[in-house]
């Protein structure tokens, strides 16, 4: 089978890979270890598979991994800094924005992505952007909250952690 | 009582939470296994056909290749694919291959090879002749006298009666409903047609099988029920249950889909096969017409009532159809009844139901289980009951709705495939469901309107028009004398505590449910339980995720499980302390005695001291099951925006007030409510699993199998009603499923409250809604 080679960084750190010409990114990643990226319909549809390149939020499943070259890649695997999780990864465990989880890495994120170009979006804004990260199981209000949350928190990013116990998700 | 309890009822984050927002190798198909073969499977192109000559010389010549297995190659097995208790209550019509192929997407063969390009070249070098059969599409054909016969093998058992396709029958009486139409001052009749919805987990099912040093097959996959599994792999494949290990990591979302054995028999039968790793996993094309889907049902109904509104007589005649292979064909039937008409107090009622064959994708388990249509129907009913007597929709259900201390019967007469037992009633908050979300969605003033309570015009000149709509509904807390689950707790010398529970998190927040009732009635914090689940060498027995049972029956085990455990803490306390045990009590994570003198011991301590002085291994385990299934209930108002030049529907505020018992994490508990909503807001509005005149699925994309997202949910309000359910472990029903019955119903009844129009078939779509409004119009059809 013909190969060839790419480079890239994948989480700050570089990288050098076989490839073969046809190979998509996602399969590549995967491939790699970086489980994180999820498999949910290959098609660029549903969003799982969300990773971000050079900033920029993508479907990786109909992306080819050749097109990655000389790329910054970051995955789900990558947005914490050791145990200190984002804040977005923050807010959706504190929002109960998680429920089976598989879509949860595409949502973090797109939602990483906006906040990055967009510190302060309004709902309507996460919900657009939201709309391209397929969930089966949570109705969406609570992620939509959780990025929400997570813009108000990115400007406390190094204040101290939460208690384990929810701050924001009760409801009368 | 909630106040005094630390841990249930708080919003405790997940305990699987931290490896899920961080990507950490979670899932089925997140590991490497070298030498790991791709396995897929090939779907018949033909609705039904016989196989009569099957080459498979040329896929096995492909390098790469390593096996290509056709029915010849297989034992032949007849069961089912549901992943109930056993013996199952579904008939035993299906074969891991066969020479018969029932519907486009049917098993043909199965091959594993090097690669995911080998295994899809391979499929297409299968040389197959078919023996092309005339289908039966249409289930109000499937019982034509000619009907070409879908079962006609000679060993399938438990068909009710396979000449006629008739998958499952069911009929059930109490009272007389002759008598009570009679007795009735208004009747109403209506027929309703629901759809195939497909479940879209956005994990499709997976499984990865091998076999182990010892050479038994493990099986690693994407299923809500893995004892289940284990048992019906074991017999597919011809080995003893000992050879099987099942385990079921986190999962993509389930919603009943997995409950169905799909995969783990073919996969396990590759890896026998080739002695290496296998991996299966769907397409999403291939999830949703070779999966699992909800049945589509034509009801018609007839409900009788006096004018002041009480309720004399309920009949409701099911036609559905179950696919080609009858999986939980006669229970989720069985639940359109028993969980749908006892909702109201009605004291004759008739149920009656054919599910039928057809060759068309298969149905089985989904969320809700046949309650979604029956409320859908029942539900539109009695909004049009209220209508024509005048009365308010929410004071027709207050007025007939039932109540604590009532006993259900019809759930004693429509058990799981059998007589079941009668349900006691013991909690029920659906009055305070009914207060609260009127209340939330402002009812009173959305609903003043015009004469007839049908909406005025909207705004002059608008072409919008709003209308507000509600819905009731119940579902069951487990099975009834048959769910039942076990746990084992075992202390560490830290204070630390591992649970082991076969019951299934598919991504419902069980395990953290599961952890907060361990530590409540240990003492201890939600962080010192060490969960294992769902692994069928290291945890004990559990039927598995499905019938909103694992709240209930498998925290009703872990809740036995500690307060045994709690028992011997305290015994080897009350020798460090120098107290009777009957002074001691466990919390926050130490022993401290109930009496002023405050002496206390860290659990931690205890651990340390039992272990290692005491030379004791702190364990215990426990079993549960309930002879009853304590229904939640469940209220939901919709407010929806109809544009009557495009059709268009707008739901915009769905407000859901829930009796889900005792909220063991209120928000995960809320999450649950709206998941199944926007599932529900699809199954009303958008999602259908379209089949063109030969069986074959047209839109298995999700380009074209429209489910919601953020952009089309409406404001959604979620309000937990806590009650007590002395059944449930703290109080807890449960909450999974209810929730995705009503919103249907509420979304249609707000749909006539805005335009006057009844829509009786789901989905309703805006060219629906056009031609309805042409037609009422009195325009022609365009």
């Amino acid at each position: 089978m013909k190969t060839m080679e790419i480079r890239l960084k994948v989480n700050g750190e570089s990288k050098q890979w076989s490839i073969a010409p046809g190979d998509l990114l996602l399969d590549v990643l995967r491939r790699e270890g970086y489980f994180g990226v999820k498999r949910g319909c290959e098609r660029g549809e549903c969003g799982a598979c969300t990773v971000l390149v050079n900033d920029k939020a993508i479907n990786s499943c109909v992306m080819f991994a050749a097109q990655a070259e000389g790329c910054e890649v970051i995955t789900i695997e990558g947005l914490a800094r050791g145990d200190e999780l984002d804040p977005v990864q923050e807010a959706f465990l504190d929002h109960g924005a998680v429920q089976c989880g598989y879509c949860t890495p595409g949502m973090i994120l797109n939602a990483k992505a906006l906040l990055t170009r967009c510190p302060h979006p309004t709902e309507e804004q996460v919900r657009d952007l939201l709309a391209g990260n397929y969930c089966r199981c949570t109705g969406y209000r609570k992620p939509v909250e959780a990025v929400l949350a997570a813009a108000q928190a990115g400007d406390r990013r190094n204040k101290a952690k939460k208690s384990t116990r929810s701050a924001g998700a009760t409801r009368p | 009582m909630n106040s005094e309890r630390s841990i249930v009822g708080k919003n405790v984050r997940k305990v699987d939470g931290i490896k899920l927002v961080t990507g950490r190798p979670a899932f089925t198909d997140d590991i490497h296994i070298p030498g790991m073969l791709c396995g897929k499977i090939l779907p018949s192109p033909h609705a039904h056909a016989r196989i009569k000559r099957i080459d498979t010389r040329k896929a096995k010549a492909l390098p790469g290749v390593h096996a290509v297995l056709t029915y010849k190659d297989v034992p032949r097995v007849p069961h089912t694919t549901a992943g109930q208790t056993w013996p199952e209550p579904s008939p035993y019509d299906t074969y891991l291959l066969d020479s018969k192929v029932r519907f486009v997407g049917d098993r043909v063969a199965a091959v594993a090879a090097e690669s995911r390009a080998i295994a899809e070249e391979a499929l297409r070098l299968i040389e197959v002749d078919y023996e092309i059969l005339p289908a039966v599409l249409d289930m109000e054909h499937a019982m034509d006298r000619g009907a070409p016969v879908i079962h006609d093998e000679k060993d399938s058992k438990g068909i009710h009666d396979a000449s006629r396709n008739l998958a499952a029958y069911i009929l059930r009486e109490i009272g007389s409903t002759e008598e009570g139409f009679r007795e009735s001052e208004l009747v109403i009749e209506r027929e309703f047609r629901t759809q195939r919805q497909q479940h879209c987990p956005l994990e499709p099912h997976i499984t990865i099988s091998w076999l182990d040093s010892d050479n038994r097959l493990v099986i690693r996959s994407s299923t809500q029920v893995p004892y289940h599994a284990r048992r019906q792999v074991a017999m597919i494949l011809q080995i003893p249950v000992q050879r099987v290990h099942v385990i079921k990591p986190r999962i993509g979302g389930g919603f009943g889909g997995k409950q169905e054995m799909l995969l783990e028999d073919m996969c396990g039968a590759l890896t026998l096969a080739t002695r290496r790793p296998v991996k299966i996993e769907y397409t999403r094309e291939e999830e949703f017409y070779m999966a699992r889907s909800r049945h589509p049902q034509i009801l018609r109904i007839k409900m009788g009532v006096k004018r002041d509104g009480t309720l004399m007589a309920n009949e409701m005649t099911v036609l559905a159809t179950t696919g080609a292979y009858g999986s939980h064909a006669d229970t989720v039937q069985g639940n359109t009844g028993s969980k749908v008409l006892p909702i109201y107090r009605t004291p004759n009622m008739r149920f009656e139901c054919h599910v039928v064959y057809t060759n068309t994708p298969v149905a089985g388990a989904f969320r809700g289980y046949g309650c979604p249509q029956g409320y859908f129907a029942q539900e539109s009913v009695m909004d049009e009951i209220a209508h024509e007597l005048g009365m308010d929709p929410i004071e027709l259900r207050r007025k007939n709705m039932i109540r604590a201390g009532d006993l259900d019967q019809l759930s004693a007469e429509l058990g799981e495939g059998k007589k079941g037992l009668p349900r006691l009633i013991r909690s029920c908050g659906l009055p305070q469901c009914l207060d609260r979300g009127a209340a939330a969605i402002d009812w009173e003033s959305k609903r003043k309107v015009g004469p007839n309570g049908v909406r005025p015009l909207g705004e002059r000149g608008s072409p919008l028009r709003r209308g507000v709509g509600m819905a009731c509904s119940m579902q069951g807390s487990g099975i009834a004398g048959i769910d039942w689950a076990s746990a084992l707790l075992k202390m560490n010398e830290d204070g630390s505590f591992n649970l082991q529970v076969g019951a299934s998190d598919v991504g419902t927040g069980a395990d953290t449910v599961l952890a907060q009732i361990a530590a409540e009635t240990l003492g201890v914090a939600t962080d010192k339980i060490i969960v294992c689940s769902s692994d069928t060498d290291f945890t004990p027995f559990d039927v598995g995720a499905y019938a909103s049972s694992t709240t209930i029956i498998s925290g009703g085990a872990v809740k036995k499980a500690a307060e045994k455990v709690r028992e011997q803490i305290l015994s080897v306390a009350s020798k460090m302390l120098d107290e009777p045990a009957d002074n001691l009590t466990c919390r926050d994570n130490q022993v401290v005695t109930k009496c002023e003198c405050r002496k206390s011991v860290t659990i931690a301590d205890v651990a340390l001291h039992a272990m290692y002085k005491e030379k004791l291994q702190i364990m215990d385990g426990a079993s549960h099951f309930n002879t009853d299934s304590p229904p939640p209930f469940c209220a939901q108002f919709a407010e929806v925006e109809v544009d009557t030049e495009t059709g268009r529907i707008r739901v915009l505020n769905l407000v859901t007030a829930v009796d889900l018992g005792l909220a063991i994490n209120p928000m995960q508990a809320e999450g649950q409510a709206e998941g199944a909503v926007a599932q529900s807001l699809g199954y009303a509005l958008s999602e259908e699993m379209m089949l063109d005149d030969s069986g074959r699925m047209v839109n298995p994309s999700f380009r074209d199998y429209k489910i919601f997202t953020a952009k089309d949910m409406p404001n959604i309000t979620t309000i937990l009603v806590e009650t007590e359910e002395p059944l449930g472990p703290y109080g807890a029903k449960s909450i999974a499923e209810v929730p995705i019955n009503a919103p249907a119903p509420a979304v249609a009844n707000a749909i006539y409250h805005a335009i006057g129009v009844r829509f009786r078939k789901l989905p309703i779509r805006p060219e629906d809604v056009l031609r309805a409004l042409r037609e009422k119009a009195g325009l022609p059809h365009r």
